[in-house]
C-alpha cells in the first residue's frame, strides 16, 4: 500500500494521462467520487469549552449576539457579531500555543506555511478501547500494531485519534465527563507522541475531545505531552473533531486552514477531508 | 389565613396593572427613602422636638426649617377607622371594600393608615410602619399590636399583601443554583412556601456540590441557565418568563484583583459579562413578561432580586474590577426599577457585606454566610423593603457611605 495514496496517485495522473491533478480533483469532485467530509463541530454557545481552575485566565466560549435581524437595527438584513477564544469549538493548535514552541520560526498561525495545511490523514481507530475506557491512552505499541494492518505512517501527515468521542458532543456533561478528579478523556500517552513526532515526523495529532492531550494528561510526564512535544517540535494540532469514523484509515486528505490572526497561538476552523468514494 | 389562589381562568383577560397614587414632594420622599430601607423616620425638628407628618418644608409648631428624618416609635392608637367603598383612584377601585383608620402616634402626630384586617375596631393600639406601595413610595400602615408575626403578617392580609412580594404561592427564578448563596435562597424561599422554583445552573459539566440535594425538593425544577448567553436566556425566558412571579439574579462573577495586580482585562470583562451584561439580559428577556403579570391575581409577578454588592457603592480596591463591575449594575438596576414601576414590580436591591464564599477566603470575618443572606431576601420579599444591606460590614459601610461618601473613598483607599 502506498502510505500517502491520493497524492500519489494525482502526481500519477500528471504524468500518466497528460491530465493536471487538480483537474483530476475537480472531475473527482464533481463525478462524487471525490467525497467531502466535514469535520467540524457545530460553534454554538452550548458548546462545551475548556475549563481551566477558576483562578486561571480562561478562553472564551462562543457567544453571539444579533445586529439586526430585518428589523429596526437594520431593515434589509440579517447579522451577527460572535466572540470567542482561539481554543473553542473544533480548533488549530500552532506551535506558539505551547511555552515548548514558543520560539520556533513560523509557530503562529499567521506564519505557518499554508501548504502544511493540506495533508494526508491517517485514522487510528481507538473507539472501542475509549468506549470501555475514558482514560484510555494511545500507546506507541499500539501505533506500531495498526502500521503493520495499515501501513507505515507518511511524514508529513495527519494522524487522527478517532475515539467516536465526538457521538457525546450533544451531551456536554457526558463530554466533558468530570469528576472530582478532573476530566476523563481519551488521548496520546508520552512515548506515543514522541515516537509520532521523533520516528514518523508527522504533521499533527487530531482528537475528537477537547484537547489533543488525555483529559488527565495535566499528570503525565510531562504534563499534556502531546501538547509539549509535537508543538516543541513545530507540529500542529486540531481537537473536537468529528466524522472521523467516516473516513478510511488511509487514504483521506485533511484540509485545516486556521484563520490568520496576527501572531494566533490557534483558531476555529472548518476542517474538511477528502476522500475517495468506494 | 390566605388561600391558595385558584388557577388563572385562560379565558378572562389579565388585568392591567395600576398603581397608587405615586405623586409625592422632595419633602415628602424622605418618608419613601427609610421605607425602602425598612426604616421609619418621620420628620423631627431640631429646634423645638416635634414629631409632625404629613412632611412638610417647615416645622409646623416653630416654623424652624431645621427638620431632621429620625426613626421614632411606631407604637399608636388607633382613634378611627372607616371603609372605603367607592374610589375613583383605578388602584383602589379594583380593590374594594378598602379599610383605614387615623392612629394617634406615641410621638406625636396623628396618621392615616392603612389597615391590616386583625386590627381591631378603635379603639386600640396598634404599632405603624412606613411600607412601600405598588407604586414604590411609602404610606403608612397599621398593623395589630400584640399578635404572633405570623398573625400580622402583611402577606397573609388581602389589602397589604398588596405591599409586599411574599412568596408564599409564587413561582420564582434563581439564576444560579450552583453556588452557596444560590441554594440557600432555594432553601429559604422553599421554605417560605414558593410553589414553585426554577433554578438555573451554567457550565452543566462542572457538576456541583448540593445538586442532588436540589433536586430532591419538590418545588425545585433545574434549567441550563447561563446570563452570558443571550440566546439561552432568551430561550429560557420564551419557556418560563410568563410564569415567573419572583426573579432572583444572584449569578455573580467574582475575582479579587485590583487594576495593577492582574493585567489584561479578560477578568474584568468576565465580571462585566455575568455581573451587569448578565442583568440586561435577564432583563430584556423577562422584563416585558414580567411587567404584562404585575397585576395577575393574587400570585402576580411582584419582585426582581438583584444580588449586588456593597461595593457598589464605593469601590473597595483589593476588588476594584468586580466592585466596578457591580457599580454597573447598580446603575442598571435603577433603570430596571423605573422600568418595573409602571406594573408595580418591585426591583429589590441585596447588597451585602464580603459573602463567606471562596473569593473572599483571605478577608477577615465578619463574612455573610449563604443562609443568613437567603433569610435576609426573604424578610425583604415579605416586608416590602427595597433596598437591603445584608451583614455588618455592609451595614457599617452603609452609615459611612451616607454620612460622607467621598470620606469613605479616602477610608477604602489607605
Amino acid at each position: 500500500m502506498l502510505p500517502i495514496g491520493s497524492i500519489a496517485h494525482l502526481r500519477t495522473g500528471i504524468w500518466c494521462s497528460g491530465m493536471s491533478a487538480l483537474a483530476d480533483l475537480a472531475k473527482g469532485l464533481a463525478a462524487g467520487k471525490i467525497k467531502v467530509v466535514d469535520l467540524t463541530e457545530t460553534l454554538s454557545p452550548e458548546f462545551p469549552y475548556i475549563s481551566l481552575p477558576p483562578e486561571m485566565g480562561q478562553a472564551w466560549p462562543f457567544r453571539i449576539e444579533e445586529v439586526s435581524h430585518y428589523d429596526e437595527r437594520g431593515p434589509a438584513w440579517y447579522w451577527n457579531n460572535f466572540s470567542c477564544g482561539e481554543h473553542t469549538g473544533t480548533h488549530f493548535d500552532a506551535p506558539i500555543h505551547w511555552v515548548s514552541g514558543k520560539d520556533l520560526p513560523n509557530n503562529a498561525v499567521d506564519s505557518i506555511p499554508p501548504e502544511r495545511f493540506i495533508g494526508p490523514a491517517f485514522v487510528i481507530d481507538c473507539s472501542k478501547q475509549s468506549a470501555a475506557d475514558a482514560d484510555f491512552l494511545l500507546t506507541k505499541d499500539f501505533i506500531v500494531k495498526w502500521e503493520k494492518q495499515h501501513g507505515r505512517i507518511a511524514p508529513r501527515s495527519w494522524v487522527l485519534m478517532r475515539t467516536d468521542w465526538s457521538k457525546k458532543s450533544a451531551d456536554p456533561v457526558a463530554y466533558q465527563n468530570y469528576d472530582e478528579t478532573g476530566q476523563h478523556t481519551p488521548g496520546p500517552d508520552t512515548d506515543a507522541v514522541r515516537f509520532l513526532v521523533e520516528e514518523r515526523d508527522i504533521l499533527g495529532f487530531g482528537t475528537e475531545s477537547i484537547g489533543t492531550d488525555a483529559g488527565q494528561a495535566y499528570h503525565l510526564r510531562p504534563p499534556y505531552p502531546c501538547h509539549y512535544y509535537m508543538h516543541g517540535a513545530g507540529r500542529y494540532g486540531l481537537q473536537c473533531l468529528r466524522n472521523l469514523d467516516q473516513l478510511p484509515p488511509t487514504g483521506a486528505i485533511v484540509v485545516a486552514a486556521p484563520l490568520k490572526i496576527r501572531n494566533g497561538s490557534g483558531s476555529p476552523l472548518r476542517v474538511l477531508a477528502l476522500m475517495e468514494s468506494k | 389565613m390566605l388561600e391558595r389562589p385558584k388557577r388563572k381562568n385562560p379565558v378572562l383577560r389579565t388585568r392591567l396593572p395600576t398603581l397608587p397614587p405615586a405623586a409625592r414632594s422632595r419633602i415628602a420622599l424622605g418618608l419613601t427613602a427609610a421605607a425602602a430601607l425598612g426604616r421609619f423616620e418621620l420628620q423631627q425638628c431640631r429646634d423645638c422636638g416635634t414629631v409632625q407628618y404629613p412632611p412638610r418644608e417647615a416645622c409646623q409648631k416653630c416654623l424652624s426649617i431645621r427638620l431632621d428624618w429620625k426613626p421614632q416609635p411606631q407604637d399608636g392608637e388607633l382613634l378611627s377607622d372607616t371603609v372605603l367603598h367607592h374610589s375613583n383612584d383605578l388602584f383602589f377601585r379594583e380593590r374594594l371594600p378598602w379599610r383605614l383608620g387615623l392612629v394617634k402616634l406615641d410621638c406625636g402626630p396623628t396618621v392615616v393608615a392603612h389597615l391590616h384586617e386583625r386590627v381591631a375596631r378603635p379603639p386600640g393600639k396598634v404599632v405603624v410602619a412606613a411600607k412601600l406601595d405598588r407604586a414604590g413610595q411609602a404610606v403608612l400602615v397599621a398593623l395589630p399590636s400584640g399578635l404572633p408575626p405570623q398573625e400580622s403578617n402583611m402577606a397573609e392580609d388581602r389589602q397589604l399583601r398588596e405591599f409586599t412580594c411574599d412568596p408564599k404561592f409564587r413561582k420564582v427564578l434563581i439564576t444560579d443554583g450552583k453556588t452557596a448563596t444560590g441554594q440557600a435562597l432555594v432553601k429559604a424561599l422553599a421554605a417560605a412556601g414558593a410553589d414553585l422554583i426554577w433554578v438555573g445552573h451554567s457550565e452543566p459539566w462542572k457538576k456541583f456540590a448540593g445538586f442532588d440535594e436540589l433536586k430532591a425538593l419538590p418545588q425545585v425544577t433545574l434549567l441550563p441557565l447561563d446570563v452570558t448567553d443571550s440566546k439561552n436566556v432568551r430561550e429560557v425566558a420564551a419557556e418560563i418568563g410568563g410564569k415567573v412571579d419572583i426573579l432572583v439574579n444572584n449569578a455573580e462573577y467574582h475575582r479579587a484583583y485590583g487594576i495593577g495586580n492582574r493585567s489584561g482585562v479578560d477578568t474584568a470583562r468576565a465580571e462585566m459579562d455575568v455581573n451587569y451584561f448578565g442583568l440586561l439580559r435577564l432583563a430584556q428577556e423577562f422584563g416585558p413578561a414580567m411587567r404584562g403579570r404585575g397585576a395577575d391575581g393574587l400570585a402576580s409577578a411582584t419582585a426582581w432580586v438583584n444580588l449586588l454588592s456593597i461595593y457598589a457603592l464605593a469601590n473597595f480596591p483589593p476588588h476594584g474590577t468586580f466592585s466596578a463591575s457591580k457599580a454597573a449594575a447598580h446603575s442598571l438596576s435603577q433603570c430596571l426599577r423605573a422600568e418595573m414601576r409602571p406594573a408595580g414590580v418591585r426591583v429589590i436591591n441585596v447588597f451585602p457585606g464580603p459573602l463567606d464564599d471562596e473569593w473572599n477566603q483571605l478577608l477577615p470575618p465578619p463574612k455573610v454566610a449563604p443562609a443568613a443572606l437567603a433569610s435576609a431576601v426573604v424578610k425583604a420579599l415579605r416586608e416590602g423593603v427595597e433596598d437591603l444591606y445584608p451583614g455588618d460590614v455592609a451595614q457599617e459601610w452603609l452609615a459611612r457611605w451616607r454620612d460622607n461618601p467621598k470620606a469613605l473613598e479616602k477610608e477604602l483607599s489607605t
